[in-house]
């Protein structure tokens, strides 16, 4: 066949397209077949490379999806041939096995395990919290270490020990590449989540990196995909969706604006129709993301802060705190409770929590306080709660927003 | 893999009392050494019979008791048998101590 050649454009489209129908797929099978992280990586990015040399000369083939998964299982044989160790061997004989039974299309439930078998592993309870997030991001994700640095604010040296540690704990320690038996999933199903919840909201609250929420948003995706069955997936999904959707709107001129005073004809109503489809989805039992999901929901569809439903949040805060009695679930019920019926009701719901260990310190329960003794009329003990706050606040962004409500305040 | 389980008290978190989802520890060495998962266990003498031993300088210090900065002390030790991490947590977990204390799980070194 004569083909013009492709343009750049349409190679690279071509092999971004092939990339994400592919390259987790490919990646998850390699190291169930050689347990060689690192040469599973190597010869997706190996692939990729070669597609970008070939495809402008002999033009993008007709399946680029299937000629980057032969070129990276080519090469990984090559390689393992190369090694010509006895685990070499080994992993080259299980590798032609798995080509042999897989030339034909196989069934999606096979090639799908694979990948959860990796999701699994990365997330293992057994690895530190900083481990498991590195290895979502760089393996099941594809972002390039130099990204996941940049994303979690560490050096890129740092973030490929972390990676390399990680990696050496799994071959130690012997943790598995398996799906965790029934009894241990639904703890393990709640760890994965925590994960990829983990990456949205590093990306999202205090440094709005739009680029990492979107990657959390592709894992929460994909978690839907590989677990049709889980509710708590699609909760989490429909909770970042809702979250995300609000990106436009809550960052003006680089200043965080809170839910409140947010223009709400920014918000994506895509996002937020996509989320409250999967919240709407019958479920067995609801978990904490699905409750979450269901309470940004009520926000997300209101007109405003006045016409919200505040005693249907209430109930659903009630409902978290039962499956999940935390504090912070408390201080927002208290806010919640004030809009409902009104700040002293707050206000006193506020003084329940105020003897809680875990909220010394945390700047948003005198900003909480704050704002509902100014809706009192109480502005000089406002104004010494959000000075409290804003001595508390964590992030430079979160101390400029209590500082602007403070001087609205006394101006 | 093989596993050291050492079994410890765990002076940092309060015990379970109820000992839920354990078994008695005898009814745990039977199940475990009938389906050939524990290859040998024992229960040890308290941290106030332990003797640590050390040479430096090719000189043999004896010191009674065990080494000072640990605050849990061992109980018993258990070697495991186990196609991976996930089944010895399975096993571990079933162990009263588990309850009762803590459980660690140190893989043994890999000389193939």
């Amino acid at each position: 066949m004569n083909r013009a050649r492709p343009s750049r454009e349409d190679v690279s489209r071509a092999l971004a397209g092939a990339l994400a129908e592919q390259r987790l797929r490919i990646v998850a099978s390699l190291i169930r077949t050689t347990h060689d992280w690192d040469l599973a990586e190597d010869v997706v990015a190996d692939a990729a490379e070669r597609a970008l040399r070939r495809w402008p000369e002999d033009g993008v083939p007709s399946n680029p999806a299937a000629w980057l998964t032969t070129t990276a299982r080519r090469r990984a044989v090559d390689l393992l041939r190369r090694a010509d160790t006895e685990r070499a061997k080994l992993a080259e004989v299980a590798l032609m096995d798995d080509l042999a039974s897989t030339e034909q299309p196989t069934p999606a439930g096979a090639v799908s395990d694979d990948r959860l078998r990796l999701v699994f592993t990365c997330c293992h309870p057994a690895l530190p919290l900083e481990g498991r997030v590195a290895l979502t991001c760089k393996v099941v994700a594809g972002l390039s270490t130099e990204a996941v640095a940049r994303a979690f604010l560490v050096s890129e040296a740092t973030m490929s020990q972390r990676l390399l540690r990680a990696k050496q704990k799994i071959a130690h320690a012997g943790i598995g590449y398996t799906v965790p038996t029934a009894d241990m999933l639904p703890g393990r199903v709640d760890g994965v989540l925590a994960v990829v919840y983990l990456v949205f909201t590093t990306g999202w609250a205090a440094r709005a990196d739009d680029a990492l929420a979107e990657e959390a948003i592709r894992l929460g995706r994909l978690l839907v995909e590989l677990m049709p069955d889980a509710d708590e997936p699609r909760g989490l999904l429909a909770l970042m969706l809702l979250q995300h959707a609000r990106r436009a709107a809550r960052l003006v001129d680089g200043e965080l604006v809170t839910l409140e005073h947010q223009d709400r004809s920014r918000w994506d109503v895509a996002g937020i129709e996509e989320a409250r489809a999967l919240a709407a989805l019958p479920g067995g039992g609801r978990g904490p993301y699905r409750l979450q999901a269901e309470l940004a929901a009520v926000h997300a569809t209101a007109p405003d802060a006045a016409q919200t439903d505040w005693p249907a949040i209430v109930r659903l805060y009630d409902e978290l705190l039962l499956l999940h009695p935390s504090p912070v679930v408390g201080l927002n019920r208290a806010i919640a409770v004030a809009m409902a019926d009104g700040p002293h009701a707050g206000l006193a719901a506020l003084d329940a929590l105020a003897e809680d260990r875990a909220l010394r310190g945390f700047h948003l329960l005198p900003a909480a306080r704050g704002d509902l003794l100014a809706r009192a009329g109480r502005t000089t003990e406002a104004l010494t709660e959000l000075r409290e706050a804003a001595r508390l606040a964590p992030t430079e962004r979160e101390r400029r927003q209590l500082e602007r409500r403070r001087a609205e305040l006394s101006g | 893999m093989k596993y050291l389980m050492f079994v410890c008290t765990d002076p940092t978190t309060p015990s379970d009392e109820t000992g839920e989802g354990t078994l008695g520890v005898e009814e745990w060495v039977d199940k475990y050494d009938g389906s050939g998962k524990r290859l040998i266990g024992q229960r040890t003498r308290p941290a106030e019979d332990a003797t640590s031993v050390r040479r430096r300088k090719g000189e043999v210090l004896v010191t009674d008791g065990p080494y000072a900065e640990s605050r849990d002390w061992i109980a018993g030790f258990d070697v495991l048998e186990c196609a991976d991490l996930d089944e010895a947590i399975s096993i571990a977990a079933e162990h009263p101590m588990a309850a009762g204390g803590r459980i660690e799980l140190r893989p043994f070194w890999d000389d193939e």
